[in-house]
């Protein structure tokens, strides 16, 4: 975190409603830049709402927003071009080779064909996939394919990279071994916003929101809000805060 | 025994997915299969539950053999599969009547046995099951598994993608399905779920690394764990992975789980090495390990070189 905490996120009363159920109920934080933050919450507590705002492809129903230096409701595209993403449901196309993952996603950033061509070589080489350059990504184990997601979430140097559940499921050196690559990202100025099951992983981040039916119920950093709640670890923080009631109408 | 499996090994288009798995789960039990996406549970569980042959091998539940037997099988088995697999468009009970009717039984006749869950969706029996929030449905897909009261129930990842809150609640309903009588086999990627087992088998990539008791597991772990904090993890964690003697360093939530190369780890070295290396306030303490560091120790070097990249 930059001395002056400048910021990249800034969101003011963000209130997202479907009919008369508000999935984000007045949201209010701001994100720095250069820091890891966590974003968490209870399935159903609205984090996939925000971040697709986040990311200008829903439009909040109020609320000021902006986002790496763009307002959230005319300037989306060049949000879009400043933001890199990555979740474990989506990462990269199966059926087409590495450098074609590579090439196609560098072309929707607009990255020239030189650009592409270097930053490709660049990146296989720094993740050791020369080899498997024209391999199929279905063919790459898991902890590849999502390192390489990453590194392709990333290749347009974005400010800011959403990172949605990005270790779901995978095996606990390959989740570590993710870590490393974040931790790298933020090293070189990338700000990170990463939704995660993964409590450990909570202690990670620089700081951490946790979202309940569609509020922020708590943010700060891990360990201020362990010293809050008196608890040992963010597993026990979470359980505190979100554990209100059985889930029910949403 | 509930289930007895023996050399299994499945193969799709030369890679091999099972490799020669054999375990038991007993009456009774609630037996946790614990690997990442990929290792083959999915797999095995498919072949439990009579939807995929293996290339062979043997499994037997209540003395019969499924192959043989899988119709028979079929009535025996609840079985909930990874991905919701319920109809959208029927309401909640709707969904809960359909697989009742299919298994030529009632709502009413096994209430008692679904009530515990049901009860939670009850209020919301006319909303389609494609309107429902993922622990909900989760809870629905319960109810259809247990509707004609099976004597094993196989869960394929019911925990996968939800909440640490719903997680356990998910935990506090297996047990009390347990205490009725009904074995329970269960899988799950969350390493943290394996204490809440009676035994677990830990799989990758095909093959069981380990069935036994969790605490057995944790005790049959052979190097001293150190945990390491100081006041910068990432070059902490950094920093102990270039150290000559480390054997493996990583990151687990506030601090670093360091194990050494030979002998006895000896702290002092370590606290020397990262103050020369400009650390301060470092913590050092030896600790018992879970079952995720027993999990990663059992992964074979040859994994860890390939995913090191």
């Amino acid at each position: 975190m930059s001395e002056q905490k400048e910021t990249i996120i800034t969101v003011k009363n963000l209130v997202k409603k479907f009919g008369n159920f508000k999935a984000n109920d007045n949201l209010s934080f701001e994100v720095f830049k250069g820091e890891i933050f966590g974003f968490l919450g209870a399935n159903g507590a609205g984090k996939t709402t925000a971040i697709k705002i986040l990311c200008g492809l829903w439009a909040p129903t109020s609320g000021e927003i902006n986002v790496a230096g763009f307002d959230i409701y005319n300037q989306t595209e060049q949000i879009k071009k400043n933001i890199g993403y990555m979740s474990q449901k989506f990462s990269l196309y199966e059926d087409i080779t590495v450098f074609e993952n590579i090439r196609l996603f560098g072309g929707i950033y607009g990255l020239s064909r030189r650009e592409i061509a270097q930053r490709a070589t660049d990146l296989m080489q720094r993740l050791d996939l020369e080899h498997s350059r024209d391999k199929l990504i279905s063919s790459l184990p898991l902890g590849w394919r999502q390192k390489l997601a990453f590194s392709v979430a990333i290749l347009h140097n974005p400010k800011l990279v959403f990172l949605d559940e990005p270790t779901g499921g995978v095996d606990p050196v390959t989740r570590r071994k993710f870590w490393d690559q974040i931790y790298e990202a933020a090293d070189r100025g990338i700000t990170v916003f990463v939704t995660t099951h993964y409590m450990d992983e909570a202690e990670y981040c620089d700081r951490v929101s946790i979202m309940v039916d569609g509020r922020i119920a708590d943010l700060d950093t891990p360990s201020a809000l362990k010293g809050k709640y008196r608890v040992k670890n963010m597993n026990e923080v979470f359980l505190k805060i979100a554990r209100i009631k059985p889930d029910e109408n949403n | 025994m509930a289930l007895s499996i023996t050399n299994i090994n499945k193969s799709f288009e030369g890679l091999q997915a099972l490799s020669d798995i054999t375990f038991s789960v007993r009456e009774g039990e609630l037996f946790g299969l614990i690997g990442p996406d990929g290792s083959g549970k999915t797999t095995l569980f498919r072949i439990i539950t009579t939807l995929l042959l293996p290339d062979r091998g043997e499994v037997d539940l209540f003395g019969l053999d499924v192959l043989k037997n899988y119709k028979k099988i079929r009535q025996l088995i609840g079985y909930m599969a990874g991905r919701f697999s319920l109809y959208h468009d029927l309401t909640v009970e709707e969904n809960l009547k359909f697989y009742a009717t299919v298994f030529g039984t009632t709502i009413e006749k096994n209430y008692d046995l679904i009530k515990d869950v049901y009860c939670q969706i009850e209020p919301f029996k006319t909303r389609r099951a494609g309107k429902l929030s993922g622990g909900m449905k989760q809870k629905l897909a319960l109810s259809c598994a247990l509707i004609h009261k099976p004597g094993l129930l196989v869960l394929d990842e019911p925990t996968t993608g939800v909440d640490a809150v719903s997680r356990m609640e998910f935990w506090d309903m297996l047990k009390r399905l347990q205490k009725r009588g009904i074995t329970i086999l269960v899988s799950t990627p969350y390493m943290d779920e394996a204490s809440l087992c009676d035994r677990v088998g830990l799989i990758q990539k095909g093959n069981l690394l380990s069935v036994n008791k969790p605490e057995n597991i944790i005790a049959g772990y052979q190097r001293e764990l150190l945990s390491v904090s100081s006041d910068n993890l990432y070059k902490l964690v950094n920093d102990l992975r270039n150290e000559k003697n480390t054997h493996s360093a990583f990151l687990f939530g506030q601090s670093v789980h360091l194990t050494r190369k030979e002998g006895k780890a000896s702290a002092k070295q370590v606290i020397k090495y990262l103050q020369d290396k400009g650390h301060e306030s470092i913590h050092i303490n030896v600790i018992k390990p879970g079952i995720e560091d027993c999990f990663m120790d059992l992964m074979n070097e040859e994994d860890e070189m390939a995913l090191s990249g």
